[in-house]
């Protein structure tokens, strides 16, 4: 399994990870070995078998809806890089 | 005054009810052997030993006026304790050893130390980890690597290896861990503590930040068994904020002096003792697995044929796990930013710079593995074998109440020693990983030293929800024997 350059940052792309030119040879190099071992689950026979998400038993939670207090606001926004008037401040989205 | 940084919590319990010692006093001997050794060790993140000598005063205070009135305190009134720095604790920064998170202060505490500190405990401070707990040696730390106070050219294990390091120079009695893929036993092995991995579920994960969703679990570090079952029965119990927190009854933990192990069936696994393995991990693991059966113990041999394969079902899961949950880190709501003039941009310069070369590697691999044409090959065959994996758990202990192993092929490695071959770092999980992967309990705990002095780790695994079975075993055998009691030569 070798990924190519183009793989790797289109990996990067959904991600969302800025890589440096060094970091995406690194990887390239990393992410290929550690699939070829990886590889080895393929040899398996895994027809009929169902998959694990969850080692817990299958089962909805829920709880009783009713309003209850949240974290204060000022909390919570004390850990944006900005804020503006009670609310998270961000660059444009569409440019 | 540091002798009484020696004590184990349930003899520092034992000497606060008798009135013999202070909280006051015991945490500032602890405080004293931190400031000794912490700038050797590097055990600590975050210190907040000003908020724990109030909590130490408060201790106290409770305690002189519940002797007045005849009221029962707390079960944990005036213990100190370190907590790894992935758990939430409202009003201190909670870095998770990452530098996206430097700034963080949770508005809200993990239920887990919520627990601890409503039963009395006083917290020394916040433990170093590797970057989002992914790691095995605390060298992913950005804010600097761990020693093992064992042998300071050695790891410490991890990615817990700031709290088992502090158990073992005797800075903290007992110390909170999580463990995704061996992150408490492997450091606890590697710094001959004991460690609990709790089933999945037993322990909320509310205010513990995530890395692989399906396998984090709370965990604790002590000197001894009991003290792990200490802070073990405080902690589990159903919790309604984590929908996969399970509401089963906790037993208490009955542990005396009698260390008779009759009618326990003990499996031993072929398939964990593996070419390559250092051979006095090898002896050391079987010696002690002859102790359980002169103690009373029978043994027999189990297979858990899947084992070989739950280093890659681990290392595409866990990432794909991860790569999702690392997803929220966009610099938005929280976290150090990085600006640009339109926003996808700040999520990528703020990701590219925020997270490690350890993070992105799992993001991106995980990112892989969950991508179109790719799922059914990697993430969904993967998720197959693991339902092989838990069967072999299930199927062995039908004739067995559990099963005995060591932590990991070796002892603690050289720091740098795997710094360039992620493989060979991952590797050493190759023990532990498929307990997470079972959801099944786990312990580790010292049973002799190798050539060079370093700590040897046996892990004791047992059937979902039964740690009880676990800590009984182990406590039994730290009834005769003494390699638990050894202390690192720095921490004297």
């Amino acid at each position: 399994m070798k990924l190519t350059l183009a793989e790797v940052e289109h990996i990067a792309q959904l991600a969302r990870l800025e890589l440096t030119t060094a970091e995406k040879e690194l990887y390239r190099q990393q992410l290929s070995a550690i699939l070829d071992y990886a590889a080895r689950l393929q040899a398996l026979d895994t027809s009929g078998i169902q998959p694990t998400a969850s080692v817990l038993p299958p089962r909805s939670v829920l709880r009783e809806d009713e309003p209850r207090p949240g974290l204060p606001i000022e909390d919570v926004l004390r850990n944006a890089a900005q804020t503006d008037d009670r609310q998270f401040r961000v660059p444009p989205v569409l440019e | 005054m540091t002798a009484l940084s020696q004590l184990t919590a349930r003899e520092a319990l034992e000497e606060l009810a008798l009135g013999r010692i202070s909280s006051m006093e015991l945490t500032r001997a602890c405080i004293q052997q931190i400031d000794r050794l912490e700038p050797g060790v590097h055990a600590f993140i975050t210190r907040t030993s000003e908020q724990a000598l109030s909590q130490a005063l408060a201790a106290d205070t409770l305690r002189a006026a519940a002797r007045q009135s005849g009221q029962p305190v707390p079960p944990l009134l005036g213990l100190p304790l370190v907590v790894k720095d992935i758990l939430a604790l409202s009003g201190v920064r909670c870095t998770c050893g990452s530098r996206i998170l430097e700034h963080f202060v949770p508005p809200y505490t993990a239920t887990s130390v919520q627990r601890l500190l409503d039963a009395g405990v006083v917290v020394l401070g916040k433990t170093n980890t590797d970057e989002y707990a992914m790691g095995s040696s605390t060298e992913n730390s950005a804010y600097g690597r761990s020693f093992n106070p064992w042998d300071m050219s050695r790891v410490p294990g991890g990615s817990s290896g700031g709290s088992a390091a502090a158990v073992a120079a005797r800075m903290a009695p007992v110390a909170l861990g999580t463990d995704t893929g061996g992150s408490v036993r492997q450091p606890a092995a590697y710094c001959g503590v004991t460690g609990i991995k709790p089933t999945y579920g037993r322990v909320s994960r509310y205010g513990l930040v995530a890395y692989g969703s399906s396998l984090d679990s709370v965990g604790a570090f002590g000197r001894t068994a009991e003290d792990t079952a200490l802070l073990f029965s405080v902690m589990a119990g159903h919790d309604p904020l984590d929908a996969t927190s399970m509401d089963v009854p906790v037993p208490a933990i009955q542990l005396n002096g009698d260390a008779s192990l009759k009618g326990l069936r003990v499996g031993v696994p072929r398939e964990y003792f593996i070419p390559g393995m250092q051979p006095e991990v090898e002896n050391g693991v079987k010696q002690a697995v002859k102790q359980l059966a002169a103690l009373g113990a029978s043994v027999r041999e189990v297979h858990l044929p899947h084992t070989e394969y739950a280093l890659p079902v681990y290392y595409l899961i866990a990432p794909a796990e991860a790569s999702a949950n690392l997803a929220r880190y966009d610099g938005i709501r929280f976290g150090e930013r990085k600006d640009a003039e339109v926003m996808w941009d700040v999520f990528y310069r703020t990701r590219g710079a925020g997270f490690g070369p350890e993070v992105k590697r799992r993001i991106m691999l995980g990112t892989y593995a969950l991508s179109a044409g790719y799922y059914d090959a990697y993430y969904g065959q993967a998720q197959k074998v693991r339902t092989l994996i838990k069967r072999d758990f299930e199927t062995a202990f039908q004739s067995v109440d559990v099963i005995a192993t060591p932590v990991a092929p070796t002892t603690a490695f050289r720091a740098g020693e795997h710094s360039n071959d992620p493989l060979a770092m991952y590797l050493e999980d190759v023990f532990t990983l498929p307990t997470n992967l079972a959801g099944v309990p786990g312990l580790a705990f010292p049973v002799g030293f190798d050539k060079a002095g370093l700590p040897i780790g046996m892990q004791l695994m047992g059937p979902h929800f039964r740690e009880d079975v676990l800590f009984r075993t182990a406590h039994a055998y730290q009834q005769v024997t003494d390699w638990h009691k050894r202390v690192p030569a720095l921490a004297q």
